[in-house]
């Protein structure tokens, strides 16, 4: 199981085994890490999981596709490295990855 | 369930004669068994003919999902109600418009919901909420919906607008003549009344924005927002987009947080037991407020048009037809939601509802709603054992706007 970090914006940090295969949203509700509220469900809609991936797990945690892209849009708080954590699956590769969260979701 | 003599029983209807744009189905509150039948045997429901055309209704919260997270071939122009704009009044705004003009629209105005404002916001809403409810008459029969909750919601538009203060009450006015028309939504607002309103709306606020141009005054309101960011700042040169972006903003801030506040009363009042919970454990507020608004869903539809010709759930639609996703229906639907019919103040995952839509269109004041909800509950909770409802609530005639206009109650202090 992949070691995964979810910093909340007040500093607090939560390691996490993570469940291959299973979105970073899911494992992050499944082990009560707080800051994500996933209105939606995982469905790309609602743009409350939003998380910012730490360097250099860019190219692991792959691409925007452009519903995520829109819904990534109407954050003001939206950064370059900006992803819904419901688009993340999470891989043996991702081992170590740190991503943080932000002050609200809306 | 009460139905009135007038609206037939839909289990009395044949399918395709189930008609849920007819307004009075939301005044008399009867809107229960017709999308359970819709949900149940027909969720992708065409009506060949009502009071606004042809239409189909998605009422399934799966359906309603995917329609509202495909904005490629369910467009939200010309309109996102039932009932088209008027040729007199042919207004324009980013709820109506797709990606990207959409886009650059809605993030000229969103910073004024950004967390920071939020924060500095809460301090003046609450003093706010506190001058309202020490203000309210203790022993006397009064209506809550103006006494509390359009006072409230008025009192934070003309914030977001920096509109004059004294001069308030005219946003709520604008704001019920832009939703409540009967072409539109079925409502009963005269035409003529309308159009001279929403002329004068027009007119205030293009004073207003020639008044604020370049003043270098640095607040954060709509207007200087709109003024500032560079794909807005002609906007008043196109008087109609510019009026229908008020009315988004007026409408989107005012009927939804004006219902939500008069529907927890309602609420708590038909299930006490949920009341004696609250008064238990205050800490409960943020969950309830989540709850109220899917319980009341204050906006009840959005409507798309099929960009193409698109089979879903077995049916052909066709380019052009309307779809109409209500999310009255998938508040209540009880392959999405636990128990929906029930008014359950700690549900596991209350903020599962899709009252603020979802894809790109979702509110995008979901945040000062529920902050105002929360803090309007908050100051209730230290000043009132109840807030008792002594009357039946009357209701607004709309298809669109879930609205309670008269809520008699009595407060009783703790
Ligand atoms: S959970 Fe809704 S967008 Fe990710």
């Amino acid at each position: 199981m992949p070691k995964v970090t979810l910093i909340e914006h007040n500093g607090a940090s939560h390691t996490i085994d993570a469940e291959v295969g299973k979105s970073l949203m899911m494992n992050a509700i499944d082990n009560g890490v707080p800051g994500i509220d996933a209105d939606c469900g995982g469905a790309c809609a609602c743009g409350t999981c939003h998380c910012f991936v730490e360097e250099p797990w860019a190219a692991v945690t792959g691409g925007v596709e452009m519903l995520e892209e829109s819904m990534l849009g109407m954050r003001p708080d939206r950064a370059e490295n900006s992803r819904l954590s419901c688009q993340i699956e999470v891989s043996d590769d991702m081992d170590g990855l740190v991503v943080r969260l932000p002050e609200y979701q809306m | 369930m009460n139905v009135a003599q007038d609206l037939p029983h839909p289990s009395d209807l044949a399918l395709e004669d189930i008609d849920v744009s007819d307004s009075r189905i939301y005044q008399q509150d009867a809107w229960r068994p017709y999308f359970e039948r819709l949900r149940k045997e027909d969720p992708v429901h065409y009506v060949a003919d009502s009071q606004f055309g042809p239409f189909w209704s998605i009422t399934r919260w799966e359906d309603i999902v995917a329609v509202d997270s495909n904005f490629e071939d369910f467009s939200s122009e010309p309109a996102i109600v039932i009932g088209d704009n008027s040729e007199e009044l042919p207004i324009a705004n980013f709820i109506s418009m797709d990606p990207p003009k959409h886009d650059v629209q809605r993030r000229a105005v969103q910073g004024v919901v950004a967390p920071k404002n939020l924060a500095e916001m809460e301090a003046l809403i609450r003093s706010r909420v506190v001058e309202i409810l020490d203000g309210l008459p203790v022993g006397e029969t009064f209506n809550w919906v103006d006494r509390v909750s359009i006072n409230l919601t008025t009192q934070m538009l003309a914030t977001l607008f920096d509109f004059p203060f004294e001069e308030r009450f005219k946003l709520t006015y604008w704001s019920d003549l832009g939703a409540g028309s009967p072409e539109i939504a079925g409502g009963d607002v005269d035409p003529e009344e309308r159009l001279a309103g929403l002329h004068d709306c027009l007119e205030t606020f293009t004073r207003i924005w020639h008044e604020r141009k370049d003043d270098g005054v640095e607040t954060l309101d709509l207007i200087r927002m709109l003024q500032r960011d560079p794909n807005t700042k002609d906007m008043v040169d196109d008087p109609m987009e510019y009026l229908g972006n008020l009315l988004l903003l007026i409408i989107g801030g005012n009927d939804t947080t004006r219902n939500s506040a008069s529907a927890g009363v309602l609420a708590l009042n038909q299930n006490p037991a949920e009341y004696e919970k609250l008064r238990a454990n205050p800490a409960l507020i943020p969950s309830m407020v989540s709850e109220v608004i899917r319980w009341q869903t204050p906006l009840m539809h959005m409507r798309r048009t099929a960009n193409k010709d698109v089979e879903f759930q077995g049916k052909q639609i066709r380019k052009g037809d309307k779809v109409v996703m209500w999310y009255l229906s998938g508040n209540h639907d009880e392959t999405a939601i636990e128990n929906p019919n029930s008014f359950i103040i700690d549900r596991e995952n209350p903020r599962k509802h899709m009252s603020f839509g979802f894809g790109v269109h979702r509110c995008m004041g979901n945040r000062l709603a529920e902050m105002q909800l929360r803090v309007l509950w908050e100051e209730i909770m230290q000043r009132f054992s109840k807030v008792e409802v002594v009357g039946e609530p009357e209701r607004v005639k709309s298809n669109f706007v879930r609205g309670i206009s008269n809520l008699p109650v009595r407060v009783h202090p703790l």
